[in-house]
């Protein structure tokens, strides 16, 4: 296991501006989505991704639009990254007939097959042994396409994630495990109930399975660590595993205000913003400054034009509580 | 026709699908080489190869999730889970990933795989390895669950299962595998959610799922030669899809209705098939519906013990003529 640094990877990041848009809208996508939470738009529950933004568009810019990923239940981020359209996305939050999954699923599992998008899974861990059977299926189809599995930290405590871990290894799948390492799992430190200190890095080696750390709130270093390992998954040189370190801004869910953190905790990683300290590596002359503040305008529009097509997208259909239970659209389970 | 065992027509089954359909995937612990632990898959791995029959490791959450990953791209797997108990260790990956996934996504995704496991008592293998374990996915919306009597149905009934779009868990009852019997030869296919009526009679209605199915039979026949009561037998072949309607015809006839399970009592699925013809089929009734269940206990090892445990042609024959006082 190494500890991966930007110039250490040494990669050269084709798109950085479009690194930075893929930030800024699930930025803007969650600030909004929390705000119409509170005001009572949008029920249930929601756990957001701020402030971890980097590890889902860094990740996500290294992988072709016909990968495959699957993500968690804060999984906006997730879904936003791999290119799902912000007004489908947010109606599924508001249960609207017009969300991605027709309101069934709801924010903590949203999926977009169109987008390469396999889920959401609210199980913890649950989805590790899933992605293993998407890269299998690419793998037996003899396609070169690669999946990338989104994780917390928490979850690797959990069996799946080692069944799932072996088996990647044994059967040389090419599947890149990505472990958002945010400290916590909701409100106990990662660290007080983990035998090692890398949750998942430090077990990976057990497994046989190349791994590393990534300063995940540095954009350019998670893309530049992905890179190569789907690279390498693609050439069906095997799985790999990415830990990247980083910090979820708000609480575990909803109204968590996340007292059990140390206090400044949270202002020191806020200092490491991914969005603001790649907006400054970004913007050395004014010109620069001018193209991504037209660039952010227009995020804003496209996520002021999903709430207000949101509000007003129609309910789901009562007769939709029925379907898709099976395949036939047969709603019945008995004759 | 040819003369099969029960564990020969699972692999004839499974092989006339991967014949016919290159996305049919075997996959489990001991599937390939060992053949399966109750041989069910012998001879697969050398007729299709390392690319289509797959040994995993002793993994079943791993398992039931590649089946499921596999199933939402392309692949039809079909997965072995050795004892119906150990769906406990996966019964995420199957109650809560696999069940709900078409469902959670509106529709986009389509999770066609079977999962195989060997069920039931009998065998004195003690609690761990001997349950009939056919309710639990029965009680999750999104399952079909489908448990075969014959060789002919094995291979029928698992040949549909595998071509159906809708995961299906399949149980095999160990105590039927040394079965044997006439299977069609060739294509064939026992559509899910059909019933099937094994003997016809007037005066009461036995109903049994794989291998109550047959214990049903058994007491049919003493009833008719000892008792001169003329069972009608259903085999209901599959829990999900439910032929209610075969057995609402049936109970019409005959007035009286006798579930035979082999699960434990609370919450069997004659409880499910009784409540149905209480709310729809009351009138017809000459005396209450009744249910021939195992008590609500682990099974235990013992022989004597077991086989107490356990339904028997006496008590079906006992429940039988306590409905016609
Ligand atoms: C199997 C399981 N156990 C417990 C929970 C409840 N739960 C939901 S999120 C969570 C914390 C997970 O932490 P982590 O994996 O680090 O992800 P994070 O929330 O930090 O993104 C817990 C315990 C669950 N959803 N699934
Ligand atoms: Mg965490």
């Amino acid at each position: 296991m190494t500890v991966e640094t930007p110039e250490r990877a040494g990669i050269n990041v084709p798109d950085r501006e479009g690194l930075y848009a893929s930030m800024f809208r699930m930025r803007r996508f969650e600030e909004r989505a929390y705000e119409l939470f509170l005001q009572n738009h949008i029920h249930g529950t929601m756990h957001l991704g701020l402030g971890q933004e980097a590890v889902a568009a860094g990740v996500a810019a290294a992988l072709r639009p016909d990968d495959y990923s699957l993500g968690t239940y804060r999984g906006h981020n997730h879904i936003i990254a791999r290119g799902a359209p912000l007004d489908r996305v947010m109606a599924e939050l508001f249960g609207r007939a017009t969300g991605l999954c027709k309101g069934k699923g709801g924010s903590m599992h949203l999926t977009s097959v169109d987008h390469g998008a396999y889920g959401s899974y609210a199980i913890v861990g649950a989805h590790l042994p899933i992605a293993c059977g998407i890269a299998w299926s690419s793998k037996v189809r003899g396609t070169d396409q690669v999946t990338v599995c989104f994780f917390g930290d928490g979850a690797t405590n959990i069996g799946a994630f080692h069944e799932a871990l072996n088996l990647a290894v044994v059967w040389r799948l090419p599947v890149v495990f990505v472990c958002e390492n945010n400290l916590y799992m909701e409100f106990t430190p990662i660290g007080s109930v983990t035998a090692v200190v890398h949750p998942a890095g430090d077990r990976a080696p057990a497994y046989s399975l190349p791994s590393v750390v990534v300063d995940g709130n540095d954009v350019e270093a998670v893309y530049g660590a992905t890179a190569p390992a789907v690279a390498a998954a693609r050439a069906g040189e095997g799985p790999a595993l990415l830990e990247m370190l980083t910090y979820r801004y708000s609480g575990h869910s909803r109204t968590d205000p996340g007292a059990y953190r140390p206090a400044g905790e949270l202002d020191q990683w806020k200092e490491r913003d991914p969005i603001a300290a790649f907006r400054r590596r970004l913007t050395e002359t004014r010109a620069d400054m001018d193209r991504l503040e037209r660039m952010e305008a227009d995020v804003e529009r496209e996520v002021a034009e999903a709430v207000e097509s949101s509000l007003n997208a129609p309910q789901p259909d009562p007769d939709d509580l029925l379907t898709d239970v099976f395949a036939s659209n047969e709603t019945r389970w008995r004759t | 026709m040819a003369h099969l065992t029960f564990r020969e027509a699972i692999a004839a089954g499974i092989a006339q699908e991967m014949e016919r359909d290159e996305t049919v995937m075997l996959l489990g612990e001991d599937v390939a080489a060992g053949g399966g632990v109750f041989k069910a898959t012998q001879g697969l791995l050398d007729r299709f190869g390392p690319g289509r029959v797959w040994d995993t490791p002793i993994s079943e959450q791993a398992i039931v999730g590649a089946a499921m990953g596999g199933a939402m791209t392309g692949l039809r797997p079909v997965a072995e889970i050795m004892f119906s108990d150990f769906l406990a260790t996966c019964w995420d990956g199957i109650a809560n990933q696999i069940a709900k996934m078409r469902y959670m996504t509106g529709g986009q995704v389509s999770l066609p795989l079977v999962i195989r496991c060997a069920n039931g008592g009998g065998v004195h293998f003690g609690a761990q390895h001997s349950q009939s374990a056919e309710n639990w996915p029965m009680a999750i919306p999104g399952l079909k669950v489908v448990a075969p009597s014959t060789p002919a149905d094995a291979k029928g009934l698992l040949a549909a299962s595998i071509r159906d779009d809708d995961p299906v868990v399949f149980f095999e009852h160990k105590w039927l595998y040394g079965s044997e019997g006439e299977v069609p030869e060739g294509d064939h296919i026992t559509p899910l959610g059909q019933a099937q009526v094994l003997r016809s009679g007037g005066d009461v209605t036995l109903l049994g799922l794989g291998w109550t199915a047959l214990l049903a039979m058994q007491a049919a026949e003493r009833l008719a030669e000892e008792q001169q009561m003329q069972a009608e037998v259903i085999d209901l072949r599959c829990l999900v899809p439910l032929d209610a309607c075969t057995v609402l015809e049936s109970v019409e006839r005959t007035g009286r209705l006798v579930t035979v399970e082999e699960n434990p009592r609370p919450l069997g699925w004659g409880a499910e098939v009784v409540s149905i013809v209480m709310e729809e089929g009351f009138d017809w009734l000459d005396a209450p519906a009744r249910r021939v269940t195992t008590p609500s206990v682990p099974l235990p090892a013992a022989p004597l013990l077991e086989d107490l445990a356990r339904p028997s042609v006496d008590d079906i024959i006992e429940t039988a003529l306590s409905l016609i006082s």
